[in-house]
C-alpha cells in the first residue's frame, strides 16, 4: 500500500534510474562532505545522502514488486551487453532496503558518539569515509557485474579499515584490529578476484545474467569449479563465515561504536547477500558439484559457527565482544538457512538476515549509548543501569529477548521459520542444534540483563545516564520494530518469500 | 456481547488491570480496589465464556497470521473453560488474600507485585483459550516471563538463584523441546497446528517411531508440567512470596502446564494415535515415578512449602498420568484433578501464608500446637490436605476414582496400586502436620508469641477456609462438571481393546 503510493507520487526519473542513484547519491556527497565548512553541516548532508538512498530502495523495491518480470535492468550510459549492468530484483531489493535503512537509522544517530568519539577536525572526513562505506555497500547489492561488485566491494572495504582504525582515539588496541581486518580483507577481495579471474577466462563475460546462463554447460570444467571455490571463500571472509571470521570480534569491539552499530547490521549482511547470488542465481544447486558443498561444507561450518560462537559469547567479560560472537553465531544461522538449499531455508535464511539486522543494530546502539556518558563496555559496568537509564536498557533488553528467539519478537519468527526448514528438509538433528545454540543464547543475554536490572552499580559515582534523544529515538524505533515483526512477520516474510524466489527461480516452490 | 468480543475482552481485561495498577501504584488502597474490581470483572466475563461452552458453543476469535498458516486464534471448548473458571475465580480469593499477605508482612514494591501478577492472568486466560498450538506457546511464555519477577521478588542472593533456575528451566525446555516439537508438527500435519478434535496427526500416519519421539518432546518440552526430571524449578519456585506460590505455583502457572498436555493429548495426537504410540507407556511409568519419588521427597521436607512444592510435583503427575492412559475416564479423571488439586492446594499454601505472616515460622517442627492458636487455619489445612489424600466427601476423591477406573480399562493394573501407595504417602506427610498443631504430643513446648501482633490478618484466614468449603462444594458438583467435560472426550474411546491381554 504505502509502497505503491511512493511509486504514484514518485517523479519519472527517479522511477526510471533508482536502481543506480542508491549507490551514486552517497558516492557522490562522499567527497563533498571533506569540502564541508561545519561539521554539523556534513552530518546533516550525510542523513540526506542516506535518506536518498532509502527512498530509492523503496522506490526499487515498489517496482519490483509490481512490476510484471519483477526485475528492474538498468545499462550504466545504455551500454547494452558490454556496459556494466545494475540488476535488482525482489533478493537485493530486500538486502538494499535492510542497508539503507540501517544507514540511515546509523547516519541519525551518529552524531553524538561522533562528538565523543571522534577528534573535531576528523568529523567531517569520518562522515565521508562512512558514506563512502555505505555507497560500497549499495553498490554491491545493487550491481549486476561480478567484477564491479569487486569495485564496490573494497570501496566499501577500505573504507571500512579506516572506519575501524579511527576507534585508536578512545583504545589503541583499534589499530591492529583494523590491521588484521585489512590484511583478511585483502585477502578474501583477492580471493574473490581470482575466482572471477577464472570464470571470465571459462565464459568470457562478467554480467551475472550472462554467467549464470553459460555456466551450466561448463559444470564439469575445471576452472569454474577451481574459481567457484576462490568466490565462496573470498565472500566467506567477508561475510565471517566461520573458520574465516578471526576479524570481526576486534573490529567491532574497538571499533568506534557508530561504526561498530553500522557494521553489525550492513556489512556481513551483503556479504551474504553476495553468496546467496553466487550460490544460486550464477551457480544453481542442481549443477553436481554444489549440493554436496551445500551438504558437507556450509552446513557443518555453519552449525560450528552456531555452536562454538555462542559458547565464545557466553566467557566473554566485554560486551561488545560478546555481542561480535554473538554476531558470527548469527552467520551461522542464516549460512545453514542458505545450505539447505531449498525455497524455504533460503527464506528462513534471508528472514534472519533482515531480523539480525534489527536486533544487532538495536544492541550496539544501546551499548553506544551507554559508551558516550560512561567509558566501560565490561559486564561489570553495566551493573545496575536498568535504574539509572531505564529508557536505553528496556530497548536493549527487547532486542537481547529478541536475539534469543523469545516469542513476540522477530528473532522468534526467523528461528520458527528456520525450524521449519530444517524439518521440511529431513535435518531434525539440526534443529537440536538450534535450539541448542538458543539456549546457549539465554545464557550470554540472560547473564547481561541480569547485571543490568538486578544487580547493584560497582562504582555509584560514575557518570550514569539515559542516552541523548537523538539516540534514544533510532534506538526505539529498532526495537518497537523487532516486536512489531514478531507479532505480524507478514512483511518480511513475504519480502524473503520473494527473495528467495528470485534466487532460486519460481518452479522452486512447486 | 458476542462470544469473540468475550474472549478478547478475557485476555485484555488483565492487561488494563496491569496499566490501571501502574497509574495507581502511589495509592496502596486505588490499587488493590483496580485489582478486586478487574478479578471480579475478568471472572464474570470467564463465567459467561463457560455458560456458553456448556450451553454447547465453541466462541472463537481469530484476530490475524503472524506468518502464513501461523494464525493467533482463540477457541474455547470445556477443558479450557474449566482452566479458565478455576484461575480466574481463585483469582479473586488469591487476590483478598494477597492484599492480607503483602500488607502484614510489610513487603516492598508491591506495584510491580500487583501488575505481574495481572500479567499472569493474562498470560493463563491465554493458554486457556489458545485455538492453536502456535498461540499457546506464546502465552505459556508470557506467563513464564511474567512470573519471574514474582518469584525474584524478594531480590536477595537466595531468591535470585530460585528465579534463575525457575527461568532458565522453563525456558531451555520450552525452546529446547516444546517448540522443536511444534515445529515439528507443523510440518507433519502440512502447515498447520490446530487443535481439532480427535486429534490434527490422526490421519498423518506417522510411524511409531516418529510419534514417540514427537510425544516425549512435548510431554517433557511442557516444563510447566513438573514430570521428573523437569520438577526441580518448582521446589526453586517457593522463594516467591506465598501468593504467588498459591495462586500461580499450585493453580495457574503449573496447571497450564498439564493443562497444555492434556490439550495436547486430545486434540493433536487424539486417542488413537496416542493408544498406537509406544512411548506413552513410558510417560506412564516416569509419571508414576514421579507421583511415588516427589511424595518421598515431600517426607524428608521440613520446610511447609519446599513439603507442598514436592507434594504439588506428585499431584501434577496425575494429570499426565490420566492423559497418557488415553481413555476416556483417565483423561477424565487428569481433568477433574485440574479442578479438585487446584482448591485443595491453593488452601494448603495460604495457610502456609497465613502461619508465616503470623509468626515468621517456615518449619514444620516449630508449629507443634500452634493450632492451638490459630484453629481455622489448621482446620482449613486439614481439610485441604484430606482432599488431597482423597477421601469423600472431598474433591480430591473423584480424580483418583476416575483414574484407577481409567487405568483398569487400559488394562494397566499396577497403576491403582501407585495411585494408593500414593494415597497413603499423602496421609504421611500432609495429616501430621495439622493433627500436631491442633492436638501436641503432651510436654511439648507451647508455640512462641506471634510475631505480628493480632496474629495473621483476617484476610489470610478467611481466603483458605472459602477455599476449604469449595473442596465439599465439588465433591457434590462432580456430576455437573462431567457433563460439562463430556463433549470434549466424547470421541475418546471408554474401552479401549489395544493392550488388554
Amino acid at each position: 500500500m504505502i509502497l505503491e503510493s511512493l511509486l504514484v507520487s514518485a517523479p519519472e526519473w527517479a522511477i526510471r534510474h533508482a536502481s543506480v542513484l542508491i549507490p551514486v547519491v552517497p558516492l557522490i556527497m562522499a567527497p563533498m562532505l571533506t569540502l564541508s565548512p561545519s561539521r554539523r553541516l556534513a552530518w546533516i548532508l550525510s542523513i540526506a545522502a542516506t535518506a536518498a538512498s532509502f527512498y530509492f530502495s523503496l522506490l526499487a523495491l515498489a517496482i519490483v514488486q509490481t512490476e510484471p518480470g519483477g526485475v528492474i535492468e538498468y545499462w550504466i550510459g545504455n551500454w547494452t551487453a558490454i556496459g556494466i549492468e545494475f540488476r535488482i530484483d525482489a533478493l537485493n531489493a530486500m538486502v538494499l532496503l535492510i542497508v539503507s535503512g540501517m544507514g540511515f537509522l546509523a547516519a541519525v544517530f551518529a552524531w553524538p558518539t561522533l562528538v565523543a568519539e571522534i577528534a573535531k577536525e576528523k568529523i567531517a572526513l569520518f562522515l565521508s569515509a562512512f558514506l563512502l562505506c555505505f555507497a560500497g555497500l549499495c553498490g554491491v547489492a545493487a550491481t549486476g557485474d561480478a567484477f564491479n561488485l569487486f569495485v564496490f566491494l573494497e570501496i566499501s572495504s577500505l573504507a571500512t579499515y579506516l572506519l575501524v582504525a579511527m576507534g585508536a582515539s578512545r583504545d589503541r588496541r583499534a589499530l591492529p584490529a583494523a590491521f588484521d581486518y585489512l590484511i583478511m580483507g585483502t585477502l578474501g577481495a583477492s580471493f574473490y578476484i581470482i575466482g572471477v579471474g577464472f570464470l571470465y577466462a571459462a565464459t568470457g563475460t562478467l554480467n551475472m545474467a550472462e554467467l549464470a546462463a553459460q555456466l551450466p554447460a561448463l559444470s564439469g570444467n575445471r576452472a569454474v569449479q577451481v574459481g567457484f571455490a576462490f568466490i565462496i571463500v573470498g565472500l566467506g571472509i567477508k561475510a565471517a563465515m566461520w573458520p574465516l571470521h578471526q576479524w570481526l570480534p576486534n573490529a567491532y569491539a574497538f571499533s568506534p561504536s557508530f561504526v561498530t552499530m553500522f557494521l553489525a547490521a550492513t556489512a556481513t549482511k551483503v556479504a551474504l547477500y553476495a553468496l546467496i547470488r553466487w550460490l544460486f542465481t550464477i551457480f544453481q544447486p542442481d549443477i553436481g558439484f554444489e549440493q554436496a558443498i551445500f551438504t558437507w561444507v556450509l552446513a557443518p561450518l555453519a552449525i560450528a559457527a552456531m555452536v562454538i560462537c555462542s559458547f565464545q559469547a557466553v566467557f566473554q567479560t566485554d560486551v561488545r565482544r560478546m555481542l561480535a560472537y554473538s554476531s558470527v553465531a548469527q552467520v551461522g544461522y542464516i549460512i545453514l538457512g542458505i545450505s539447505i538449499g531449498t525455497a524455504a531455508g533460503v527464506s528462513a535464511g534471508l528472514l534472519h538476515l533482515f531480523n539480525h539486522a534489527l536486533m544487532k543494530g538495536a544492541l550496539f546502539m544501546a551499548v553506544a549509548g551507554i559508551c558516550l556518558n560512561y567509558k566501560g563496555t565490561t559486564i561489570r559496568d553495566f551493573a545496575g543501569l536498568g535504574r539509572s537509564a531505564p529508557f536505553t536498557m528496556s530497548a536493549l533488553a527487547i532486542a537481547g529477548l529478541s536475539l534469543i528467539g523469545v516469542p513476540l519478537t522477530a528473532g522468534f519468527m526467523s528461528k520458527l521459520q528456520l525450524g521449519y526448514a530444517l524439518f521440511d528438509h529431513g535435518w531434525w538433528w539440526a534443529v537440536l542444534l538450534v535450539v541448542f545454540s538458543s539456549f546457549l543464547a539465554v545464557f550470554y543475554v540472560g547473564r547481561l540483563l541480569q547485571t543490568i536490572f538486578f544487580e547493584a552499580p560497582v562504582n555509584p559515582r560514575k557518570n550514569r545516564k539515559e542516552a541523548p534523544l537523538l539516540l534514544l529515538v533510532p534506538l526505539w524505533v529498532l526495537a518497537l520494530a523487532n516486536i512489531f515483526f514478531g507479532i505480524d512477520a507478514s512483511f518480511p516474510v513475504g519480502l524473503a518469500n520473494d527473495g528467495a524466489v528470485a534466487a532460486l527461480g519460481m518452479e522452486a516452490f512447486q | 456481547m458476542t462470544p469473540d468480543m468475550l474472549i478478547a475482552a478475557a485476555l485484555i481485561l488483565p492487561l488494563v488491570i496491569a496499566a490501571g495498577i501502574a497509574a495507581a501504584g502511589k495509592v496502596p488502597n486505588l490499587r488493590e480496589g483496580i485489582t478486586l474490581v478487574g478479578a471480579v470483572g475478568l471472572f464474570a466475563i470467564v463465567v459467561q465464556l463457560t455458560l456458553l461452552v456448556a450451553s454447547g458453543q465453541r466462541p472463537e476469535l481469530y484476530i490475524g497470521e503472524a506468518i502464513p498458516g501461523l494464525a493467533f486464534a482463540f477457541k474455547l471448548e470445556p477443558l479450557g473453560a474449566l482452566f479458565a473458571f478455576v484461575a480466574s475465580g481463585l483469582w479473586i480469593v488469591n487476590s483478598f488474600y494477597s492484599i492480607g499477605y503483602m500488607r502484614g508482612n510489610r513487603e516492598r514494591n508491591q506495584t510491580r507485585f500487583y501488575i505481574c501478577f495481572a500479567i499472569a492472568l493474562c498470560g493463563a486466560m491465554g493458554v486457556a483459550m489458545a485455538g492453536n498450538l502456535f498461540t499457546l506457546f506464546i502465552f505459556y511464555e508470557v506467563l513464564t516471563l511474567s512470573t519471574y519477577p514474582l518469584v525474584a521478588h524478594k531480590g536477595d542472593a537466595a531468591a535470585q538463584r530460585g528465579a534463575r533456575i525457575y527461568l532458565l528451566t522453563l525456558l531451555g525446555t520450552s525452546i529446547g523441546f516444546l517448540l522443536t516439537a511444534i515445529m515439528w508438527t507443523w510440518v507433519l500435519a502440512g502447515q498447520n497446528l490446530d487443535f481439532v478434535e480427535g486429534g490434527l496427526l490422526a490421519n498423518a500416519n506417522l510411524s511409531p517411531i516418529v510419534a514417540s519421539s514427537l510425544l516425549l518432546l512435548f510431554v517433557f518440552g511442557v516444563g510447566k508440567a513438573a514430570l521428573m526430571p523437569f520438577h526441580f524449578w518448582l521446589p526453586n519456585a517457593m522463594v516467591a512470596p506465598t501468593p504467588v506460590s498459591a495462586l500461580l505455583h499450585a493453580v495457574a502457572v503449573v496447571k497450564a502446564g498439564v493443562f497444555a498436555v492434556m490439550k495436547i493429548a486430545l486434540y493433536i495426537f487424539g486417542d488413537e494415535l496416542l493408544q498406537a504410540t509406544p512411548s506413552r507407556e513410558f510417560i506412564m511409568v516416569v509419571a508414576c515415578i514421579t507421583i511415588v519419588l516427589a511424595s518421598l521427597i515431600a517426607m524428608t521436607k521440613d520446610n511447609l512449602k519446599a513439603r507442598l512444592a514436592y507434594s504439588t510435583i506428585a499431584q501434577l503427575a496425575y494429570v499426565t498420568l490420566g492423559a497418557m492412559l488415553a481413555d476416556r475416564a483417565g483423561m477424565l479423571g487428569g481433568s477433574l484433578q485440574i479442578a479438585a488439586h487446584a482448591v485443595a492446594k491453593i488452601t494448603l499454601f495460604m495457610c502456609a501464608g497465613a502461619i508465616y505472616v503470623a509468626t515468621g515460622l517456615t518449619n514444620i517442627s516449630d508449629m507443634k500446637g500452634l493450632g492451638r492458636k490459630m484453629p481455622l487455619v489448621f482446620i482449613a489445612f486439614f481439610v485441604a490436605a484430606l482432599s488431597i489424600v482423597g477421601i469423600p466427601p472431598l474433591a480430591g476423591d473423584w480424580p483418583k476414582y476416575e483414574l484407577m477406573q481409567g487405568a483398569i480399562d487400559g488394562g494397566y493394573d499396577w497403576v491403582p496400586a501407585v495411585l494408593i501407595i500414593s494415597s497413603i504417602l499423602n496421609i504421611a506427610y500432609l495429616l501430621p502436620i495439622p493433627i500436631l498443631a491442633l492436638m501436641p504430643p503432651p510436654g511439648s513446648k507451647p508455640p512462641k508469641e506471634f510475631k505480628r501482633p493480632g496474629g495473621a490478618p483476617w484476610l489470610t484466614v478467611a481466603a483458605p477456609l472459602f477455599t476449604a468449603a469449595l473442596c465439599f462444594v465439588l465433591f457434590f458438583t462432580v456430576d455437573t462438571l462431567g457433563d460439562f467435560l463430556a463433549p470434549a472426550l466424547a470421541t475418546v474411546d471408554i474401552d479401549p481393546e489395544v493392550n488388554i491381554p
